[in-house]
C-alpha cells in the first residue's frame, strides 16, 4: 500500500474524469446527463480515495509523507514531489469533500455549456489538490497559477451580469501578486541551488534576503487570501461566479493564501515573519473590522458572505503570524472550518437564487414560512459564521483570538470586535431573509429543499456541528507538524537575537 | 582548391537548399502557374529534408576559413528556422486556393529567405552575416509585396523595404566602423582585437550593428514597421514573417553579442536591457488598444522579442540557453495562433478583427480551445509552454541580479495578460457571430501540433531544456 502513489492518484483522478467528459462528444440530453455522472462519479471516488491519505497518515510524524518524487526539469533543478504534512493533508481532504457538492450544486442550475463546465471544475480540482500536495516550490507555482485559467473561464462563461469585468479583475489581480512571487521563488533557487520545499525549509536565507523574499510572497498570498487592502477583487468575482464557482473560490482557492504563510512565509522566513508581524497585524485587524461593517451594509446576500469572508480570513493571518501554538492551530481550523461554512453559506445562496434568480436581500423575507428545513439549515451556517460555540466557527475564531492575545492583547482587543460585528450582520442578514411576514407574491410558490439540496447541505450540517463539539481529529492531523515548525520558528529567531546580542 | 571540398559537407544544407530553389525556380518557370501546388509540396520535402539532415548526421566544424560556422547552437537553431518556414509553406495552401493567390515564386521566395537565415545562423563573419541578411531580407521584402493586386500589400512591402534599407545600412556602418577600428571581419578577431581596449568608434561600431540586428527582430525602438507590414501583408506572409525570422536574426544576434562582442558585454548588455524593457513595456501597452487581431499578434511579438531579450541581457550560459528555449516556444506558438487565424474566413470572405471571434466556443471548440491554450501560454500561465518559456529568461535575469530589469518585466507580462486575456474573453463570453468556413486539413495538423506542444508541455520541459543547454553550450 506504501508503494502505491497515492496523492498522484488523488491529484490526477479529476483530470482523467475530465477526459473522459472531455469524450462525450454530442450534445444530446442523454449525453449531459452522462456529463454529469462522470463528474459527479469522478469527484466521489476522488474522495474516498483521498480518505486513503487521511487512513494513512501518520499524526505522530511531523515531516512530510508519502512522499514521491522524481526528477522532472533538470536544467531547472525542478523534479515532481509531492507528499503532506499535518498541515497540508486536511485542506486535501476538504478539497475532495467540498468538490462533489459543487457538481451537485451545478445539476440543474447549469445547462448552457454543460461539458466544457464539468470539465473546468474536474481540472480546477487537480489543480488545487496539486497546490496542496506539492513539494517543490515551482510545481507549487505551476499549479497555483493554472488553478486560474478554469476559474477565469467559470467566472466568465457562466456568472452573472457583470461577469466579464468580474472575471478579468480576478485573473489580473492575482497574476499580479503571483509574478512577484515567481521571481522570489527564482531568487531562492540561486541562493539555495534547489527548488525542494524539504530542502528550502532547512535553508536560511539572510535576514536582508528574507525580507524581500517575504514581501515577494506576501503579495501573492495577500492577495490570494485576501488581506485588506487588496481583497476588492473577491466581492466582485464571488458575486459575478456561479454558485459553485463561489464554494470552490470562499472554501479552497482563499485557503492557498493561508496555506501558502504557513508553508514557506512563516518557516522560511522566520526573521522577516518576525519583523512584520505588527504589519500583518495591522491588516488583519483592519480586515476584521473594517471589512465587517462593510458587511454590514450590503445590498446583495452574496457579496455580504463574501465581505464576512475577508474579515474571517483576517483571523486567520492574524493566528498565523501571532506564530504560537494556539493561534497556528486555530488559523488551520478556522481555514477548514471556514471551507465547510462558507462553502455552505454560498449553498444556502444557491438554492434560493436557483428559484428566484436574484441575490437582493429585499427580495427576499419571511422564507421560514414555507421552506422550514431550508430555514434551519441555514441558521446552522450563520451560527457558524458568527462563531457560536458548538459550531465548527467557534473553535477557530476562539484559538486565534488566543494566540493573538498572548502575542498582543491589544490586537486580540480590537479583533474582538469582529466577533460582536459578525453577529450583526449575519443575523440581520438571517432575519431580513428568513424571518419576517411572507409578503411577496413570488416567494410564496417557493418549494422548500428536495432530495439532491437535502444531500448537500445536510452532510455539511453535519460535519459543522460535529468539528464544533469534537475538533480533536484535527488537531491530532496538524500538531506534530505545528509543533515543529514553531519550534523552528523560534530557534531561528533566538540565534538571530544571540547572533544581534554578540 | 580540393582541400576545401570536405569544408563544404559543413554548409551541406544550405547547398542543397540553394540548388534545389534553383531547380524549383526552372520549374515554375516551364511549367508556368498552374505548377504552383507542385513547387510548393517540392519545397516543403526540400524544408523538411534539411531538418531531417540537421538531426541524423550533425556536422560540426569551421568552414571557409572561419567564415562559416556549424556548432550544436547553429544546429539547434536551423531545425527550428527550417520547420517554422516548411510550416508556413504549408500553412499557406489552403489560402492560395481560396484567395486565387497561386504563385509558385511564393514557396521559392520562402526557401530562399531560409536559405538567408540559415547562412545568418552559420554567419562567423561580418562579411557572411551581412550576406545571410540580405539575402533572407530581400526575399522577404517581396514576400511582404507578393500580392501584387493589393494596396496594402504593396504598401506593406514598400514599407518594409525602405525601413529595411535603413537598418542594413545602419547594420553596415556599423559594421565598416567595427573593421576600422579592429582591422577585423571575423568575430574571434573582432573579440581578442576588444580584450585589448575598446574605444569609442568601436563603442559606436558596436550600438550600429546592434540597432540594425534590433530591427530584424523588431525590437523597441526599431519596431514601427511590424504592425503595419504585419496587417498589409496576406496572411501566410505573416505567419512566416512572425516565426522563423525572428528565430534566426535572434539566433545571429546571440552569436554576435557572444561571439564577436563578448568582451564589450559590459557595454552592450546595457544596450540590450534597454531594448529589452522598452519592447516589453511597448507591446504590452499598445496592444490593448488593437482591434485588428494581425495587428495585436505584431505588438504580441514584439513584447516578445523583449522578453527573450531578457535572457540575453543576462549574457550568461543559462541566458542563452533561456533566448534558444524561448524562440523555440514563440515559434510554435505563433505559428498555431496563426493557423488560427488563417481560418477566420467565412462565405464572404477573409476577417481577421478580433471581435469576429465572437462565441467561436460554440461555433467551433476545438478551435477554440486550442487557440484559448495559445492565448495563455502566450501570456506565460503555467503549466503552459509559454510560462516555461518566460521561465527560464527570468530564471537567468535573476541570476545575473538583473532584478529591475526582471520586475519591469513581470509586470508587463501582466499587462500584456489583458490583451491575450481578451481575446479568450470574446471567444468564451461573448455571444456567437456567425461560424466560420471549415478548417483546410493542413492547418489542422499545424494547428493541433502546436495545441499539443502547448499543453503537452510539461511533458518535454527535460528534454527541450537539456536541447537548450546544449546548444548555449556552445559560446561557454
Amino acid at each position: 500500500m506504501s508503494n502505491l502513489p497515492i496523492l498522484s492518484i488523488v491529484t490526477f483522478l479529476p483530470l482523467f474524469g475530465a477526459l473522459i467528459t472531455f469524450l462525450i462528444w454530442e450534445d444530446s440530453e442523454v449525453a449531459r446527463r452522462n456529463v454529469r455522472y462522470v463528474a459527479l462519479f469522478t469527484t466521489v471516488i476522488t474522495f474516498i480515495v483521498s480518505l486513503g491519505i487521511w487512513v494513512n497518515f501518520d499524526n505522530s510524524q511531523s515531516g512530510f509523507q508519502m512522499v514521491e518524487k522524481v526528477e522532472w526539469i533538470r536544467e531547472g533543478g525542478i523534479s515532481y514531489h509531492m507528499g503532506v504534512d499535518g498541515i497540508s493533508m486536511l485542506f486535501i481532504i476538504l478539497t475532495t469533500f467540498l468538490m462533489p457538492f459543487c457538481i451537485l450544486a451545478s445539476w440543474e442550475s447549469v445547462t448552457n455549456r454543460l461539458r466544457e463546465y464539468m470539465i473546468a471544475f474536474l481540472i480546477l480540482e487537480t489543480l488545487m489538490i496539486g497546490v496542496f500536495a506539492a513539494l517543490d516550490i515551482v510545481l507549487f507555482y505551476v499549479f497555483f497559477e493554472a488553478g486560474l485559467i478554469p476559474m477565469f473561464l467559470i467566472i466568465g462563461v457562466w456568472g452573472g451580469a457583470r461577469r466579464v469585468y468580474a472575471s478579468l479583475k480576478f485573473f489580473l489581480y492575482t497574476l499580479l501578486g503571483s509574478v512577484l512571487m515567481l521571481l522570489a521563488i527564482m531568487a531562492m533557487y540561486w541562493h539555495s541551488g534547489t527548488t525542494d520545499i524539504p530542502t528550502l525549509l532547512a535553508h536560511e536565507f539572510s535576514a536582508d534576503m528574507q525580507f524581500w523574499l517575504w514581501l515577494a510572497f506576501f503579495a501573492s498570498f495577500a492577495v490570494k487570501m485576501p488581506m485588506w487592502p487588496v481583497h476588492t477583487w473577491l466581492p466582485d468575482a464571488h458575486v459575478e461566479a456561479p454558485t459553485a464557482g463561489s464554494v470552490i473560490l470562499a472554501g479552497i482557492l482563499l485557503k492557498m493564501g493561508g496555506y501558502g504563510f504557513l508553508r514557506f512565509s512563516l518557516p522560511m522566513f522566520p526573521l522577516a515573519s518576525a519583523d512584520m508581524q505588527n504589519f500583518v497585524f495591522v491588516l488583519s485587524v483592519i480586515a476584521i473590522v473594517y471589512t465587517s461593517l462593510v458587511a454590514l451594509m450590503q445590498e446583495d446576500i452574496k457579496k455580504l458572505i463574501a465581505y464576512s469572508s475577508v474579515a474571517h480570513m483576517g483571523y486567520v493571518t492574524m493566528g498565523i503570524f501571532a506564530a504560537n501554538a494556539q493561534g497556528v492551530q486555530g488559523a488551520i481550523f478556522q481555514m477548514l472550518a471556514h471551507g465547510l461554512v462558507s462553502g455552505a453559506l454560498f449553498l444556502c445562496v444557491g438554492v434560493v437564487y436557483d428559484r428566484m434568480h436574484t441575490r437582493d436581500i429585499a427580495a427576499y423575507g419571511g422564507l421560514v414560512n414555507n421552506m422550514p428545513k431550508y430555514a434551519v439549515a441555514f441558521l446552522i451556517f450563520t451560527m457558524a459564521n458568527v462563531g457560536l460555540p458548538g459550531t465548527a466557527g467557534f473553535v477557530g475564531e476562539f484559538l486565534t483570538l488566543l494566540g493573538a492575545f498572548q502575542a498582543n492583547t491589544w490586537v486580540a482587543l480590537v479583533a474582538t470586535l469582529g466577533v460582536i460585528l459578525s453577529a450583526a450582520y449575519a443575523l440581520w442578514l438571517y432575519r431580513r431573509v428568513v424571518f419576517g411576514a411572507l409578503d411577496k407574491e413570488a416567494l410564496k410558490s417557493m418549494l422548500d429543499l428536495n432530495t439532491r439540496e437535502k444531500c448537500i447541505l445536510y452532510p455539511l450540517v453535519f460535519f459543522v456541528i460535529l468539528y464544533g463539539v469534537y475538533p480533536g481529529p484535527i488537531f491530532d492531523v496538524t500538531q506534530a507538524s505545528v509543533d515543529a515548525l514553531l519550534v523552528d520558528y523560534n530557534s531561528s529567531i533566538a540565534k538571530s537575537v544571540a547572533a544581534a546580542g554578540q | 582548391m580540393f582541400d576545401q571540398i570536405p569544408n563544404l559537407w559543413l554548409a551541406g544544407v544550405e547547398l542543397w537548399l540553394a540548388g534545389g530553389a534553383m531547380v524549383l525556380l526552372m520549374l515554375g518557370a516551364f511549367a508556368g502557374e498552374d505548377s504552383s501546388r507542385t513547387v510548393t509540396g517540392f519545397s516543403v520535402a526540400l524544408l523538411v529534408l534539411a531538418a531531417l539532415s540537421l538531426v541524423l548526421r550533425p556536422e560540426i566544424g569551421e568552414a571557409f576559413h572561419g567564415a562559416f560556422v556549424m556548432d550544436t547552437f547553429a544546429q539547434v537553431m536551423k531545425v527550428v528556422v527550417l520547420i517554422g518556414a516548411a510550416a508556413a509553406i504549408a500553412m499557406s495552401v489552403g489560402f492560395a486556393r481560396m484567395e486565387n493567390f497561386s504563385r509558385f515564386e511564393y514557396p521559392i521566395l520562402i526557401v530562399l529567405a531560409t536559405l538567408g537565415m540559415m547562412i545568418m545562423i552559420s554567419a562567423n563573419d561580418l562579411i557572411t552575416l551581412y550576406m545571410g541578411l540580405e539575402l533572407q531580407s530581400l526575399a522577404l521584402y517581396v514576400l511582404a509585396a507578393i500580392n501584387r493586386d493589393s494596396l496594402r500589400s504593396t504598401e506593406a512591402g514598400l514599407k518594409y523595404f525602405v525601413l529595411g534599407a535603413l537598418s542594413s545600412g545602419m547594420l553596415l556602418y556599423g559594421s565598416s566602423l567595427i573593421y576600422g577600428f579592429t582591422g577585423h571581419t571575423s568575430f574571434e578577431g573582432i573579440a581578442t582585437a576588444m580584450e585589448s581596449g575598446r574605444n569609442l568608434g568601436l563603442i559606436f561600431g558596436i550600438v550600429f550593428v546592434l540597432a540594425g540586428l534590433a530591427f530584424k527582430i523588431s525590437a523597441v525602438p526599431f519596431h514601427m514597421w511590424t504592425p503595419d507590414v504585419y496587417e498589409g501583408a496576406p496572411t501566410p506572409v505573416t505567419a512566416f514573417f512572425a516565426a522563423a525570422p525572428k528565430v534566426a536574426a535572434m539566433a545571429m544576434l546571440v552569436r554576435v553579442v557572444h561571439g564577436a562582442f563578448e568582451p564589450a558585454a559590459i557595454d552592450w548588455r546595457q544596450i540590450i536591457t534597454f531594448i529589452s524593457i522598452a519592447s516589453m513595456v511597448l507591446g504590452a501597452f499598445a496592444a490593448i488598444g488593437q482591434t485588428n487581431i494581425k495587428r495585436l499578434m505584431a505588438y504580441s511579438s514584439i513584447g516578445h522579442m523583449g522578453f527573450a531579450l531578457v535572457g540575453l541581457a543576462a549574457g550568461t550560459q543559462s541566458g542563452v540557453s533561456g533566448v534558444v528555449l524561448y524562440m523555440i516556444i514563440y515559434m510554435v506558438m505563433t505559428l498555431g495562433a496563426f493557423a488560427c487565424i488563417l481560418c477566420m474566413r467565412r462565405s464572404d470572405g477573409i476577417v481577421e478583427q478580433i471581435d469576429d471571434l465572437k462565441g467561436l466556443s460554440k461555433n467551433n471548440p476545438m478551435m477554440a480551445l486550442v487557440l484559448t491554450a495559445l492565448m495563455f501560454s502566450l501570456a506565460g500561465i503555467p503549466p503552459l509552454a509559454g510560462f516555461w518559456a518566460k521561465y527560464f529568461v527570468f530564471l537567468a535575469a535573476i541570476q545575473a541580479e538583473l532584478y529591475t530589469l526582471s520586475v519591469i518585466g513581470v509586470l508587463a507580462s501582466v499587462v500584456g495578460a489583458f490583451y491575450y486575456l481578451r481575446v479568450v474573453k470574446v471567444m468564451w463570453f461573448d455571444d456567437p457571430e456567425p461560424g466560420f468556413l471549415p478548417m483546410a486539413g493542413e492547418l489542422k495538423v499545424v494547428l493541433a501540433i502546436s495545441g499539443l506542444f502547448t499543453i503537452f508541455y510539461v511533458v518535454i520541459a527535460g528534454p527541450m531544456s537539456d536541447i537548450a543547454t546544449a546548444a548555449a553550450a556552445t559560446f561557454f
